[in-house]
């Protein structure tokens, strides 16, 4: 799989969605960018190929891919 | 002070030119010596190129500079007879720690894989290595080699014509003129010959000061490489610490913007920061302390007629990487080979403005690798340092994150990627050799490959058949008929072979790939001759 995916994807939307909100339960501002930051690099790693990740530069950007 | 800054290493002497008649003509003049300008002059010297070294001091080079020195270089500087005794004197270390606010976040290796006769790296100052040059200027010399090293020569005004450069030079003896068929200038990053051609020298200044101090003290630190970024004793600044021989040891505090300079430096504000950062009850004398800004930037071409520009005078990096001398060492590599081949007319004058594209390429790749590096080490926005934070908390869990860590890309030689030298590749081979690239070393039982590279085209063989030599326009390769047998360790097959069978090199004389194919094909390497040499 090279292309980056943009339709529903996910195992369990709702339940991903609310694990994410509560990762930052109770963390203040400094925190909770520290976490998004370092879950952004966690994810690009594990995607890797360099095609994907600047599709999802350019979608994060809501520019097309 | 140390010694070695106030002994003349080439001191004034009155020149028979001082007292001619007219402005005597020379082959070549390099001026600065630096270790570019030495090592030039030295290849030229080897190559029996008549060269006059005109330098405005008659010592090293004062304050802290340079002090890794890369394989690269090594390697350079064995070709030019002075390799044995760098790595003899250098301090050689292959690990480094990384700290993160309070804590070691992780330790790495370098170049882990074996069979090069040199290492990947070592930390020499700089006036040793300028030593060492000279040194072997003298040797050069003993043997009737037709080099000099004019000390307190300086150039004053140039003069460029389309067949000679003509110089005005100040001595304390008073002013004379020389001149020279071409020209190098090695005069550094101010390069007053680059002022005096009024030519552009364009890139970024950043604006952060590093306090940069020399210290000599008796710890048990190893020699390794320390980088701390946000660390306790330098809060939201980085720092770090190398060894040198002698027991000196680099130290580099990043400062911040807005700093007085001059107060900075004084010794009662120094000593209290190297000792939160070496602790209370450590030892030092201050060897040189100084602040320095850094900046990247290079000139759009190396090559203005019979000037040809090397080292600092023709592009400027910082100095995370390493990349500053190292890649001026390469220039030098680059360029003396082309001059030799134009100035006996066995090739077109246009072969030296390859010089210019090819060591442009390596400049960018040192502005681009240099510049991401101090983007790291001093990130630009609260964005930025957020990431940077974010991958040095990671790397202390995971090793994913350890590769985007930067506090310096460590000097590596450039493969010209879109050089006219260089023939299409034309062998199914490893891509670290392919055309373009420096040769990577591999070991021959007791011996190394590139001693048996250098310094003239070679035909490399291995596996394959070839002639023990092929002319093509005045230009001669001779064969180096190897196999895959002469190196147990298999390397050699690693390196330059991969999934082939068999392969044949056309090697540059600075040791870089020219051309390669699977079999000898003579009309296909009479072609890569002439490209190599700049004839198609
Ligand atoms: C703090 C610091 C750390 C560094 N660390 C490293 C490192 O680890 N590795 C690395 O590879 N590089 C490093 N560098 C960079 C390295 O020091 C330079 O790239 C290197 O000195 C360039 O050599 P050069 O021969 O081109 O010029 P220079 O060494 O600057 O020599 C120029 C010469 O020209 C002479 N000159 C100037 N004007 C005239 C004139 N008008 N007439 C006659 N002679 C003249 C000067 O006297 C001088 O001798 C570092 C630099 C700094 C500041």
């Amino acid at each position: 799989m090279t292309d980056l995916i943009l339709t529903p994807n996910l195992e369990n939307a709702d339940g991903f969605y609310a694990d994410l909100t509560a990762a930052h339960d109770g963390l203040n501002k400094a925190e909770s960018d520290a976490l998004n930051a370092r879950l952004v690099l966690v994810l690009a790693n594990h995607i890797g190929a360099a095609k994907v990740l600047s599709n999802a530069l350019k979608a994060a950007k809501l520019q097309d891919t | 002070m140390n010694k070695i800054f106030e002994i003349p290493l080439y001191a004034y002497q009155r020149s028979p030119d001082q007292d001619a008649a007219s402005s005597v003509r020379h082959k070549v003049i390099v001026i600065g010596a630096g270790p570019v300008g030495l090592a030039a002059a030295i290849d030229l010297a080897q190559q029996g190129v008549q060269v006059v070294v005109l330098d405005d001091n008659d010592k090293v080079s004062f304050g802290s500079r340079a002090i890794c020195f890369s394989q690269r270089s090594l390697e350079i500087a064995d070709r030019l007879g002075a390799g044995r005794k760098l790595v003899e004197k250098g301090v050689l270390w292959d690990a480094g720690k990384v700290f993160f606010d309070n804590r070691q976040v992780y330790e790495f290796h370098l170049q882990p894989d074996t069979g090069y006769a040199n290492p990947a790296f070592i930390n020499l100052q700089q006036y040793y290595v300028e030593k060492m040059l000279v040194e072997r200027v003298r040797e050069l010399q003993a043997e009737g080699a037709p080099i000099e090293i004019r000390g307190q020569n300086r150039v004053e005004a140039i003069g460029t014509h389309d067949d000679h450069v003509k110089l005005e030079i100040e001595t304390p003896e008073g002013p004379y003129n020389i001149e020279a068929d071409w020209l190098i200038a090695c005069d550094g990053a101010n390069s007053p010959t680059r002022r005096m051609l009024g030519l552009d020298f364009e890139g970024r200044i950043f604006e952060d000061n590093f306090l940069i101090a020399d210290v000599v003290m008796r710890a048990d630190f190893p020699s390794e490489r320390w980088f701390w970024f946000d660390p306790p004793f330098n809060r939201g600044q980085s720092a770090l610490l190398h060894k040198q021989p002698d027991n000196v040891w680099r130290i580099d505090l990043q400062l911040g913007k807005d700093i007085d300079p001059e107060h900075e430096k004084l010794p009662e504000n120094v000593i209290p920061r190297l000792k939160a950062m070496l602790g209370e009850d450590v030892d030092f004398a201050l060897e040189w302390v100084s602040i320095y800004t850094f900046q990247c930037r290079r000139m759009e071409r190396f090559r203005h007629g019979r000037v040809l520009f090397a080292g600092d005078s023709a592009h400027q990096v910082s100095p995370f990487g390493a990349r500053g001398a190292n890649s001026g060492l390469q220039d030098a590599d680059n360029l003396c080979w082309k001059l030799k081949l134009v100035m006996d007319g066995d090739a077109p004058d246009l072969l030296l403005d390859s010089y210019s594209r090819e060591r442009v390429e390596a400049a960018d790749e040192n502005i681009r690798m240099s510049t991401l590096s101090t983007e790291f080490i001093t990130p630009k926005s609260d964005m930025s340092r957020l990431l940077r934070d974010a991958v040095l908390d990671l790397s202390e869990h995971y090793p994913f994150a350890r590769p985007l860590v930067n506090s310096g890309r460590l000097s590596t030689p450039c493969a010209y990627s879109g050089s006219s030298l260089s023939s299409a590749d034309a062998l199914n081979g490893p891509e670290v050799t392919r055309p373009g690239s420096a040769c990577p070393d591999a070991p021959l039982g007791d011996e190394f490959l590139l001693p048996q590279l250098a310094g003239k085209f070679t035909l490399l063989t291995i596996d394959a058949d070839a002639p023990d030599s092929i002319e093509e326009g005045g230009v001669q390769a001779t064969r180096l008929a190897l196999s895959v047998k002469d190196d147990l360790t298999l390397e050699l097959k690693r390196r330059y072979l991969g999934d082939a069978t068999g392969a044949v090199y056309l090697i540059r004389p600075d040791q870089h790939v020219a051309a390669r194919r699977d079999t000898f094909e003579e009309n296909a390497f009479r072609q890569a001759i002439r490209r190599a040499t700049g004839k198609e």
